[in-house]
């Protein structure tokens, strides 16, 4: 018995070697000054210079085999071939937090030029995103951000405002000139994206322009393909007079559209929002829903890979105000923060919707 | 219990009086833990030759910090399983303390004292589990599946889904950085310090040696002077202490505390230390064996990925070399004791 306490205390005393080893007493969250070496040197940008054929451009999406990443990741592949670059796919079987880091640190053991990346953790991937950089590696980040101080760019799907403008504009168009009364049928009441969403729509709806419109409740069908349903049917049954169920979530756009379909209000009430092609296809084809938008994921990963390519050339180095070409997308200007936004969210009609398939 | 003693000896007992030295290398050189060795010995030259980027100084920086949370935690866990018990709740334990990390900073205590506190974090997980199979005297298996959820259930409890990443830039830069700069990461020295003491207890002193006689036959160690439960209450404790010591490590090396962090690790150790020719029946192992079972899985993977090798196709070649650690021991001592008998009963005909 002697003898297993010393056990304890060989193990104890390792740990007590690693609180020692870096002693500078008292470091806490207040006197803690992180500086970070996420500063990278970077040379002045070169708008002129031409884009390096041969780039190696990976993507290290959250994980693999996710539909919508694979569009998104699909979209960068169709530029670096358009770039005349090495594309590469990398990633995890599952979105944990730290699973990626191994993956970032055989992208620098493979010397790439540029990593696109949709960050896990805002902050896990941060040390090894530093050394990707240290070692003249491009990191755009796109999706979800890592921390600004370890990516070069960022490519934002869509701002807030562009998606509240945009889910009022659509209101409006599908009520008529006319206006009348219609309903939002949002994801669960505390839902983040959503609710910004719908508080820009409101404030779009005090202009004028809107003054016909009139919200009469905003109702939660928890992002639950039954409960939005039901939502819907208690939307009309509340409201006969709605013309117009606004749903910025998918599972919701899905629902009330199939409640509409099926019912005697077809061709009456309209169904907008943002929804996924491939799920919203039917009920365009049969005329429930004549418009509904969602930015185009194939375009984020042509965006990245584009802005990656112009980096690793020198074209850009991720300051605000710099302009770029990205091929078929045109123009960009690198806003605040490194961040490059996509654009106005893409609207699907069924003129279009066909060419969509996500 | 025979039978379990039978398959546990390092050494053929009954083989021993006829040439009991050159049996004895002989039977050295083709267990499980040398030719885990020498396999891995084998994996890092051929990989450093025919993949490219795989030798270079800064892979072996990245090798090392992905098999840290790894080695550390087989180090006791090897002791667990020679016992013949299990801790499956360590990577959960790890996630509690991680979570605790987090929260800890956040009150605006300083890192001096929370790394201590989490590491007694740690042991006080090691405490609940040691005190439920001990002194209650209930199956590990059950105990530590049970408090893998719940150790995880409370570092949910206590950071949520949220993340703290503010650590101070001196103690994440450690971990991940290398001496001066170099090609040695700083936390070789831990590995090497840790693995030495482990070492050296396991099998070089009595306390050490008395694990396998409880893997063995619990039974006859207890009426040998063993005290059973007692060693393997304070095994416990050292293996929540480590797992607490790694959630520090690990929330430095991510600069990210969460809770989900390290899920699922318990099963990458289970693998190591099996793969590293330790019984999970108990009563067989050694420390050198596991650790190459670390290397060997580490190096492949990094290798596998060097190449371009999917995360799915990973995952097989994996799980196929711990099915084989698993199956060619048991394979190699049935033909051998089969072998065996025909020898006797041919000696007895004649």
């Amino acid at each position: 018995m002697l003898r297993s306490p010393r056990t304890l205390l060989s193990v104890t005393s390792a740990a007590l070697l690693v609180a020692g080893l870096a002693a500078c007493g008292g470091t806490t969250k207040d006197s803690n000054t992180n500086s970070g070496s996420g500063t990278q040197a970077s040379a002045a940008a070169d708008p002129n210079a031409a884009v390096k054929e041969g780039l190696k451009i990976a993507f290290l999406p959250k994980q693999l085999n996710n539909p919508y990443s694979d569009v998104e990741t699909g979209g960068g592949k169709v530029a670096v071939d358009e770039l005349k670059g090495e594309y590469k796919l990398v990633g995890p079987n599952d979105a944990s937090a730290s699973s990626q880091v191994s993956y970032i640190n055989t992208l620098i053991q493979q010397q790439q030029d540029v990593i696109v990346v949709a960050a896990n953790d805002p902050n896990a991937v941060c040390p090894s995103l530093n050394q990707a950089r240290a070692a003249k590696i491009k990191v755009i980040t796109f999706d979800s951000d890592a921390s600004k101080d370890c990516r070069d760019a960022f490519i934002n799907q869509a701002t807030t405002e562009g998606i509240g403008q945009s889910l009022a504009k659509m209101a409006l168009e599908q009520a008529g000139s006319d206006g009348g009364e219609i309903a939002v049928l949002s994801a669960t009441p505390n839902a983040t994206n959503q609710n910004s969403w719908i508080e820009v729509m409101k404030t779009e709806l005090k202009k004028p322009e809107y003054a016909k419109l009139k919200l009469v409740k905003v109702a939660y069908g928890n992002d639950d393909d039954q409960k939005s349903f039901q939502e819907a049917q208690g939307l009309l049954q509340s409201y006969p007079n709605l013309k117009v169920i606004v749903a910025p979530t998918t599972v919701g756009i899905a629902a009330g559209a199939r409640y509409i379909s099926s019912s005697s209000y077809k061709g009456k009430v309209a169904v907008t929002g943002l929804g996924l092609p491939n799920q919203m296809r039917e009920y365009v084809k049969d005329g429930t829903v004549t418009k509904f938008a969602l930015w185009n994921p194939a375009d984020i990963g042509y965006l990245a890979a584009f802005a990656g390519a112009a980096m690793a050339s020198g074209q850009i180095t991720g300051a605000e105000g710099e302009k770029f070409k990205a091929g078929k997308l045109g123009e960009y200007t690198i806003g605040k923060d490194g961040e490059i936004v996509l654009g106005p969210p893409t609207e699907f009609t069924k003129d279009n919707i066909d060419q969509f398939n996500f | 219990m025979s039978d379990t003693l039978q398959k546990s000896s390092d050494i053929d007992l009954d083989k021993r009086p006829e040439n009991g030295r050159a049996t004895a290398i002989k039977s050295r050189l083709t267990s499980w833990d040398s030719i885990i060795l020498v396999l891995t010995v084998l994996v890092l030259i051929v990989a450093s030759f025919s993949v490219e980027n795989f030798g270079t100084s800064r892979n072996f920086t990245f090798m090392v910090l992905d098999l840290l949370p790894i080695i550390l935690i087989a180090l006791p866990m090897t002791m667990i399983i020679v016992t013949g018990e299990i801790d499956l709740s360590v990577a959960s334990t790890l996630g509690l303390t991680s979570s605790m990390m987090g929260w800890l900073w956040n009150q605006g205590l300083s890192i001096e004292t929370i790394i201590p506190l989490c590491v007694v974090i740690g042991a006080i997980c090691g405490v609940v589990n040691g005190f439920l199979i001990t002194g209650l005297g209930l199956p590990s298996l059950a105990v530590t599946i049970g408090t893998l959820a719940l150790y995880r259930g409370l570092a949910f409890v206590v950071l949520g889904d949220g993340a703290v990443a503010d650590f101070p830039w001196n103690y994440t830069g450690w971990v991940t950085g290398t001496i001066g700069g170099g090609a040695v990461p700083n936390v070789l020295i831990l590995i090497v310090v840790l693995a030495l003491i482990f070492g050296i207890v396991q099998h070089a002193t009595p306390f050490g040696r008395s694990l396998y006689a409880i893997g063995a036959n619990a039974q006859a160690a207890h009426f040998s002077g063993i005290r059973v439960a007692r060693t393997k209450f304070w095994l416990y404790v050292v293996s929540g202490a480590v797992a607490g010591l790694v959630g520090v490590l690990w929330t430095l090396r991510y600069s990210s505390a969460r809770a989900d962090n390290g899920s699922g690790l318990e099963l990458a150790v289970v693998a190591a230390v099996l793969l590293g020719g330790v019984s999970i029946f108990g009563g067989k192992g050694s420390l050198p064996g596991v650790l190459a079972g670390v290397v060997l899985l580490t190096a492949l993977q990094n290798a596998l990925r060097l190449e371009d090798v999917s995360g799915q196709a990973l995952n097989i070649v994996t799980g196929s070399l711990l099915v084989l650690s698993v199956l060619l021991p048991n394979i190699t001592t049935a033909v051998r004791g089969n072998y065996h008998r025909r020898r006797l009963r041919q000696a007895a005909s004649r």
